[in-house]
């Protein structure tokens, strides 16, 4: 068994000082002599803190997103020639709290038509499994709530269980423009959930370890390098599955009002946000941890800065896509992975194992080779593929219903 | 094989995000698939047309300027036209040159808005529509120092405009002016030649030009479709025979074509505006003579625009009073609408907000 949290001085501390000096995970005992709990109470101290830990995570989670929500606004607004929320505390640094209280203090409707089972179940589908997704990420060179060594497999097991709030929602409100937005959002989730994975594989054969720690100590060359076109596949794959500009087809305000959670009002709707925020902050991790390698960096700041400045370019990135590109139509959505980002995650994997092959514990120079190698496969992969790729307006007419023509008014129903 | 699933009647609308007011659209879609589409018109119904007839001539004013809102000025410009013609006036010099300038920064304004909300409709986040909509800000401001009004101006009268430019106006307009070719390219940047919207709009939306000319439609979306029909040099009304302008003409008849020529038409309207100002001339902004209340002879007239979203006409019945026996205006948005099932049917969801929103309609002209 790992102890994850007990890798950090912090949750050592309260472990040592709880449990007594005799302890094997402590050696020398609590900064403060022996621990308060005689011998053979351990397993409470281990207890003690891991709800601690959990804790911390938990709301550090949602004080987090409280922080990134005004950030992406106040960031929106000014790529978009505006001021962005600015009433509120300094900076409008209190606009979510505000927003809040306020989702708080309105009233739960719940259509009389819905599920009342599944629709209350889809916020909580989306939420929780993007808390439990914080778990394994190492915020810094010793900071991470868990050290699971199949990582990356329970990241992408939690992170898959997300894909079921839109259609739950949808189901459960009985909206019909929500049931658009669910089906689209299966549509685009299915399609993006298989190079996702698949650009994820080339850094696990390089780190040799699914754990997270491990792939970020096997970063002497940021993967980002070493797989640009994994990377690539990855920062694109990462946009469609948190379903964000320009692939949020599942929300597609000015189509289906507010995709699936058109019906929903009041908390419900605020755990919607909170979730789809969430999980861009995960995406962003994710991204900041395994690509462009983590807490490491030089040593005139702690590893929780480089790890936050690099979180928080992703997510600046993500934000500036947003106010940049307008939506994807969905056929468009899903031939681009299925014709673009597949094959071209495919050529990565390849690539990779060849490479794993020949430099199977790769040092220092050995990843800067195979990064040279990669990005002259990436370069050639893209510009294959685009040799494929339909032009822009050269796209065919969608078939004509057969029941009515698209021409003549008179038939009209 | 292909899975056939049961059609699905969905109300776009009168409350949805992008039918621009309360327009209402009952869509039947199988999938994703618009299998039929009718639109309901009629919830922002004023019955504009039958106040003109309880109105004096220049009570009227007031009213066209809530038709199409986010366009008043060439909605009074039009109607100005009918009376002029109507009751014989003879508007004079300066106050043509003003409603000149007027109109054409009000059609500047209204295609701004409406490639910003065309942009909208794509699904960009707001930023194309809060870029133009800074633009569109400094216009009301000009309006603002013409007319003291920046939505519902009122400005012009029978024979010209009731109040002169200010002084400060002058350099206002002037700097606008040399701003608004950079705020153009901007777009251009930004929308221009993103993939996105070159996949997303190319090849959308078609109409044949025969179906365009067979539905009386006008304005920009005839001229995307590569007819070139603008009243302003077909019928030159006003001063327009005297400025020197291009026509932005597209072939292909596509959501991306009607916004290219209406992007096209703001560089020309900025031409056409800095001829004006080169070729005023001083003197009475309207004449001295035209009373207040007008009394044209029986008789009817029919005078039109080119409108920022089509051919504005005025059809005026006179019985000798002072109000109007008959007023009937010819409303683009509302005409530009008629093609709408055929431009939709057999497209995706996503193309049928697209399409609609590349006719550029405004409710407030559609019901009146």
């Amino acid at each position: 068994m790992t102890d994850g949290f007990l890798d950090n001085a912090f949750f050592r501390n309260i472990y040592c000082n709880l449990a007594s000096s005799g302890s094997d995970r402590c050696a020398g005992g609590g900064p403060f002599g022996d621990g308060l709990l005689p011998p053979g109470w351990e397993w409470l101290a281990f207890l003690v803190t891991a709800f601690v830990t959990v804790f911390v995570v938990v709301n550090g989670a949602l004080m987090a997103v409280n922080l990134y929500i005004w950030g992406e606004r106040r960031l929106l607004g000014r790529l978009q020639g505006r001021l962005g929320p600015n009433r509120w505390g300094p900076f409008g640094l209190l606009t979510p709290i505000a927003d809040l209280i306020k989702v708080l203090s309105k009233e739960d409707i719940v259509p009389a038509a819905a599920d009342r089972l599944v629709y209350s179940l889809a916020p909580v589908l989306l939420v929780v499994p993007v808390l439990l997704a914080f778990a394994v990420i190492p915020f810094g060179s010793s900071t991470w709530a868990a050290n699971l060594n199949v990582g990356v497999l329970y990241l992408i097991a939690v992170l898959s269980v997300e894909s079921f709030a839109p259609i739950t929602a949808a189901w459960g409100s009985q909206n019909r423009y929500a049931m658009f937005g669910g089906l689209r959002a299966v549509a685009l989730l299915v399609s993006y959930e298989l190079p996702l994975v698949l650009s994820l594989i080339g850094v696990l054969m390089i780190a040799g370890s699914l754990s997270l720690v491990d792939i970020v100590n096997a970063q002497d060359v940021p993967f980002a390098l070493v797989q640009p076109l994994g990377f690539l596949v990855f920062l694109i794959g990462s946009v469609a599955e948190i379903q964000r500009a320009p692939f949020d087809l599942s929300e597609a305000e000015s189509e289906l009002v507010g995709g699936y959670h058109t019906d929903y009002s009041g908390i419900r709707w605020g755990l919607f946000q909170a979730g789809e925020f969430m999980s861009t902050m995960v995406s962003g991790a994710i991204i900041a941890t395994v690509f462009l390698s983590g807490w490491r960096g030089f040593d005139f700041l702690p590893s929780h800065a480089w790890f936050f400045i690099k979180f928080a370019g992703v997510l600046f990135v993500m934000t500036w896509i947003r106010a940049t590109l307008p939506r994807l139509r969905i056929d468009q959505i899903t031939s681009f992975a299925w014709k673009g980002l597949l094959p071209l995650a495919a050529v990565n994997l390849l690539a990779s194992a060849v490479l794993s092959l020949i430099w199977p514990r790769p040092s220092v120079g050995e990843l800067w080779a195979m990064a040279a190698v990669n990005v002259v496969v990436a370069a050639a992969a893209i510009y294959v593929l685009g040799q494929f790729g339909p032009k822009p307006g050269e796209r065919p007419r969608p078939a004509v219903a057969p029941a009515l023509g698209a021409t003549g008014r008179e038939g009209a129903a | 094989m292909p899975i056939r699933t049961e059609p699905v009647t969905v109300n776009i609308g009168p409350h949805h995000p992008s039918t621009h007011g309360v327009f209402r659209l009952r869509v039947t879609f199988d999938g994703e698939v618009v299998v039929d589409a009718e639109p309901v018109f009629g919830y922002l119904h004023r019955g504009t047309e039958k106040l003109a007839e309880e109105r004096t001539y220049v009570q009227f004013v007031t009213l066209s300027d809530r038709m199409d809102y986010v366009a008043s000025m060439t909605n009074n410009q039009g109607f100005m036209l009918a009376v002029e013609k109507l009751a014989g006036i003879t508007p004079s010099p300066r106050g043509v040159w003003l409603r000149m300038i007027a109109a054409e920064l009000q059609r500047i304004a209204s295609h701004l808005v409406g490639i910003g909300f065309f942009l909208q409709d794509l699904g960009a986040f707001g930023t194309p529509l809060i870029y133009v909509m800074r633009e569109r800000e400094r216009i009301l401001d000009l309006f603002e120092m013409l007319c003291g009004a920046r939505i519902t101006v009122s400005y012009m009268r029978p024979g010209g405009v009731f109040m002169d430019a200010p002084q400060d106006f002058w350099p206002a307009l002037d700097t606008f002016l040399a701003d608004m070719p950079h705020y153009v390219d901007e777009y251009e940047r930004l929308i221009t030649g993103n993939e996105i919207v070159l996949v997303r709009t190319k090849g959308t939306g078609k109409v044949p030009a025969e179906t365009l000319v067979n539905a009386s439609v006008s304005g920009p979306m005839l001229r995307a479709a590569g007819l070139d029909w603008d009243l302003r040099i077909k019928d030159p009304y006003e001063y327009y025979g005297r400025v020197k302008f291009d026509v932005p003409l597209a072939r292909e008849s596509d959501n991306f074509a009607r916004y290219i020529v209406r992007i096209q038409e703001m560089r020309e309207s900025v031409k056409i505006i800095r001829q004006c100002v080169e070729q005023i001339e001083p003197g009475p902004v309207r004449p001295k003579e035209v009373p207040f209340l007008i009394r044209p002879p029986a008789g009817d007239v029919y005078a039109h625009i080119e409108g920022p979203k089509g051919e504005l006409g005025y059809y005026l019945v006179s019985d000798g009073t002072i109000a109007p026996y008959r007023c009937k205006v010819r409303a683009p948005s509302f005409i530009n609408l008629t093609l709408l099932r055929d431009m939709l049917v057999g497209w995706k969801v996503a193309d049928m907000i697209v399409t609609f929103g590349s006719i550029d309609i405004n409710m407030g002209e559609v019901d009146r």
